[in-house]
């Protein structure tokens, strides 16, 4: 087969033959060829991803937990996707912005947003929970795909305002059979946006196996078709991560137009607390991920390479520790509702109707509230 | 000088776009076409490829883009070809346009502007004629205005480009070459004010778009039996000017909803229940409505048998429980 070829890349937009891997299962480095071409990340870098993945951790255990105090409506766990969650993150500046999904909790948490304010939608406080002008992140997105579009919109209008900056936009493998991924890409390539997708490929839409949702040889491939330089990586290896996606926002930043990267990784948990995953996977599938788990595996290599001292990983535990701590009690009140709250943000200013049913639904509060004392 | 709607639209954009450079204008050939419509004309020569351009062939890009570039700082004014083809806009339309301000209270506001030539009677063949503005109105967030004539299409778009909240702005396709002699740039009341087409004593026609001719005709015609019909033209079904309806009906007690849209699950029957609920007590005879049949809008020979017509409406007056006409005695 003839590479396309495209002097943006030495590989043209083709992809690494298979995914771009620094660390060995064991959290040893592997053989050149592995690396594809990039470089190893500086040793800080990854002490401070290892610390914020240690957090991230600690943060969805919490989150979890909270599902069955009833604290969340739900939870879609990132449990076994931290490294890409965290990388995908560490790799912005303040200014640029991040297009989550529903799964990506732990990258909020990791961009410095209050978890209380990130569990926002979750909890069932309101849609988004956060600031996303102030955090430069926007609003998680339920329906598939559909954050894509905008993600490019955003970058290809900042560009026009002479702005550095890059969005960076999440989806999952399901998320890449959605016909807005593919506008998204065709729109990017064709107003040269600077975005990059990072498809997070935990081999799972809730039941429906990654076979179901692709025949390409890999979804890092689909990029090829729009003229976007592809990647893929190994999506539990927080190195080859690192040095993946922060060679692909320079790159994106310098001008050279938008990158896929699809990252391999695993949902270690099921889809939500409320799905029984039983039904559609085996316990061993899981149990070989366990030991493919990526805090293991960049701990590991972190201590071998003396780059992280017991010292650091009481650090990272105590700092997940106070998390935790800082959240729980703040999540055990119960959010205040406010029944006018639901009318003021439809429109700049209430039409005439919703301030008529406002006041109704203002009205019965007020009695029901009467009735109570 | 004589004005055709699309030349009011083209001025608008035009207009809007010397006003604010944030404003842009993208959709499929708009660019050196100037839109299939020629709403677009010449705009990328004035303003350069930057304000006015074509995109890749896919709506719900399109629309999504939009929304990006709205997020920082820019006010899209995005054309969808026909009402037909904004259908694979529909899911960014539900899920974030007409959401993305509440859902994150304020921080994030979409002033930008949806754009769709809609409506039959221009003989168009299959996936040309659809009359899709309930869709719109039935989504909270969304603004759904509609003009009916040549100054009201220059001054709606203006106001609705101005607006801070996305406007779907609806076009009746078989007005884009009514004419006018009054001289641009007019401006109306903004968004939210009907307008009085036509003062009359004897009945309420409520219309909007392209029924508003038809209402207008109707209610000529009726002056033959001695009836004074007053016409109003919504101008926006979103926010719906309530308030103007219901003055108008407590005086003529009669009310006839006319649109051409399907008439099931219709504005027109919001627009009646909310008559009803509003004027119970001064009306004489039950509201009704003159709406387009529940069928797939047919093929250009059947079109004239699907459109509301002035004898339809006329037959549906004879309705209104009168016990005598008044001033039968013309
Ligand atoms: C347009 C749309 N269709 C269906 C759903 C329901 N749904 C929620 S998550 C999900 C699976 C998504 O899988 P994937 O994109 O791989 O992401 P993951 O949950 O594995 O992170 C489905 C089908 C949805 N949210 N949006
Ligand atoms: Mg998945």
């Amino acid at each position: 087969m003839v590479a396309p070829t495209d002097e943006r890349g030495p590989r043209g937009l083709l992809p690494s033959v298979s995914p771009v891997r620094f660390l060995t299962v064991d959290g040893e480095l592997t053989e050149l060829d592995e690396h594809g071409g990039y470089q190893l990340p500086p040793a800080e870098r990854l002490a401070t991803v290892y610390h914020q993945m240690v957090v991230g951790r600690h943060f969805d255990t919490e989150a979890t937990n909270l599902t069955k105090l009833g604290r969340l409506a739900v939870y879609p766990s990132s449990r076994g996707q931290e490294a890409c969650q965290v990388a995908g993150v560490a790799v912005l500046g303040a200014q640029d912005w991040l297009f989550p999904t529903y799964r990506d909790t732990v990258a909020l948490v990791t961009r410095g947003i209050d978890p209380v304010e990130a569990l926002g939608l979750l909890r069932g406080d309101w849609h988004c929970g956060y600031d996303p002008v102030a955090t430069r992140t926007a609003p998680q997105c339920t329906p598939l795909g559909t954050h894509l579009p905008h993600a490019v919109g955003l970058a290809y209008a900042a560009r026009r305002r002479g702005e550095d900056l890059v969005a960076m936009a999440f989806v999952g493998d399901g998320g890449t059979s959605e016909g807005d991924f593919h506008e998204a890409l065709n729109f990017a390539a064709v107003f040269d946006a600077p975005v990059v997708f990072l498809v997070q490929n935990n081999r799972y839409a809730i039941s429906v196996p990654l076979s179901r949702q692709s025949a390409a040889p890999s979804l890092a491939h689909k990029g090829i078709g729009y003229g976007i330089r592809s990647e893929q990586v190994d999506g539990n290896d927080a190195v080859a991560l690192m040095a993946v996606l922060s060679a692909a926002v320079e790159s994106v930043r310098s001008g050279a137009g938008p990158m896929l990267v699809e990252a391999h990784t695993y949902r270690m948990e099921a889809h939500t607390n409320a799905d029984p995953v039983d039904r559609y996977r085996d316990a061993s599938e899981v149990a070989e991920w366990v030991e493919r788990d990526p805090l293991r595996r960049l701990e590991r290599y972190l201590r071998a390479a003396g780059e992280l001292s017991d010292a650091d990983v009481q650090a990272a535990e105590h700092a997940a520790e106070e998390l935790v701590t800082w959240m729980r009690p703040r999540m055990n009140v119960d959010p205040v509702v406010d029944p006018a709250a639901m009318f003021e943000h439809v429109y700049a200013e209430p039409t005439a109707q919703l301030i008529d049913q406002r006041d109704m639904v203002v009205a019965e509060a007020d009695l029901l509230a009467g009735e109570d004392r | 000088m004589t004005t055709t709607m699309v030349q009011a639209l083209n001025t608008a954009l035009r207009d809007a776009m010397r006003a604010d450079e944030s404003v842009v204008v993208f959709g499929e050939d708009v660019g050196v076409l100037g839109g299939v419509f020629r709403v677009t004309d010449s705009l990328a020569d004035e303003f350069g490829a930057d304000r006015c351009f074509d995109t890749p062939l896919a709506e719900s890009g399109i629309t999504g883009f939009a929304i990006g570039m709205a997020m920082r700082g820019f006010r899209p004014v995005i054309e969808m070809q026909f009402d037909s083809f904004a259908y694979p806009a529909f899911e960014q339309v539900a899920s974030h346009v007409a959401k993305l301000r509440n859902r994150t209270r304020g921080a994030l506001e979409l002033p930008m502007v949806i754009r769709i030539p809609y409506g039959g009677g221009i003989g168009g063949v299959e996936h040309h004629s659809d009359s899709s503005e309930s869709h719109y109105a039935h989504l909270p967030g969304l603004k759904v205005v509609t003009p009916a004539t040549v100054e009201d299409a220059y001054s709606l778009l203006r106001s609705s480009i101005d607006d801070p909240d996305p406007v779907v702005f609806m076009e009746p396709k078989k007005l884009y070459w009514s004419k006018s002699d009054t001289a641009l740039p007019v401006r109306a009341p903004g968004l939210g004010a009907a307008r009085i087409a036509r003062p009359g004593g004897d009945v309420t026609f409520v219309a909007y778009g392209p029924s508003v001719p038809v209402a207008l005709d109707a209610a000529e015609a009726a002056t033959e039996q001695g009836l004074d019909i007053e016409v109003i033209d919504l101008r926006s079904l979103v926010p719906l000017d309530d308030a103007a309806i219901e003055a108008s009906v407590n005086r003529t007690g009669r009310c006839v909803v006319i649109s051409e849209a399907h008439s099931f699950a219709g504005i027109a029957a919001e627009l009646v229940a909310r008559v009803q609920q509003r004027c119970f007590y001064s009306l004489q005879a039950p509201v009704l409505r003159v709406a387009g049949l529940d069928i797939p809008y047919p093929p250009p020979l059947y079109e004239h048998l699907y459109l509301p017509s002035v004898d339809r409406v006329l037959d549906v007056v004879d309705q209104l429980e009168w016990d005598e006409l008044p001033n039968r005695a013309v």
